[in-house]
């Protein structure tokens, strides 16, 4: 990721952004029968970001990597503490309180762009803070 | 932007539990009815949930879907109402397979779950709300 002046804090925006949306799923199919719940391994995913530069193409007519989605290795299925009888691992607990806690790490995000921006307000216009 | 995906699941998810509390709502409703012969008799109504993959089992977005309406197998009481204007020969009613206690935890189950969906959507709108206020 060349952008340097979020940095990791905008990788980190983005997969929290991943991570909501695949908890919002689990929720909403709480009571579909044979639903498997999933979760993103995050530090998997951000060591991919770091490790991994995105697939080259090297013609305008080559199909691009698919993007994120059930075939991404991070995103792992959530392994039940109590199987019910339809097949469905939705737990609305535990995706309440991951859902809760990823909220919270995306405000932390959004905090620290915040402070990046503010930090170049105050570059920009040479105020004193 | 796939944070603009989440009120497609969750408005699916709130849209099919709606779903499944209007068939609760028209089983207690009709828990008390009678019908003339066993096959008309009315049968609790429940809904078929499914998770809607596309043709590469990878969707980004996996909204709820309700693929139909059951009706519940169980038997259906006869009624000995030789009164009845709808009795049959033997002078039966047939009473409806409804089993009120059923439809209440039914009804509970739904509400919560949406619930816990327009909470899922309330967070998810302040998230992105706050996202395009940045720097300001």
């Amino acid at each position: 990721m060349d952008d340097s002046l979020f940095g990791f804090h905008a990788i980190a925006l983005q997969h929290r952004a991943d991570r909501n949306e695949i908890l919002a799923r689990n929720l909403a199919h709480a009571d579909t029968p044979g639903f498997q719940a999933r979760d993103m391994d995050f530090r998997e995913v951000l060591a991919n970001a770091e490790s991994q530069s995105p697939l080259r193409r090297t013609h305008s007519t080559h199909l691009p990597a698919a993007a994120s989605g059930a075939a991404d290795p991070a995103l792992k299925y959530r392994i039940p503490m109590q199987p019910s009888v339809d097949g469905n691992t939705v737990e609305t607990d535990v995706e309440q309180a991951a859902f809760a806690e990823n909220v919270v790490q995306y405000q932390a995000s959004l905090q620290f762009i915040n402070g990046k921006i503010r930090t170049l307000r105050h570059a920009i216009s040479g105020e004193r803070s | 932007m796939s944070m603009l995906r989440v009120f497609d699941i969750a408005g699916s998810g709130m849209a099919a539990q709606s779903v499944r509390l209007n068939t609760t709502a028209s089983n207690l409703a009709n828990a008390g009815d009678v019908a003339g012969s066993e096959e008309a008799a009315y049968r609790a109504k429940q809904p078929v949930f499914q998770a809607v993959y596309d043709a590469f089992g990878n969707s980004p977005n996996v909204p709820v879907a309700v693929t139909g309406i059951t009706e519940s197998n169980a038997p259906v009481r006869a009624l000995y109402q030789p009164a009845h204007p709808d009795a049959d020969a033997d002078g039966n009613v047939w009473v409806s397979n409804v089993n009120a206690v059923e439809e209440m935890v039914n009804m509970l189950s739904a509400s919560r779950s949406y619930q816990n969906n327009i909470e899922v959507l309330q967070t998810s709108k302040d998230l992105l709300l706050r996202t395009l206020s940045l720097g300001s």
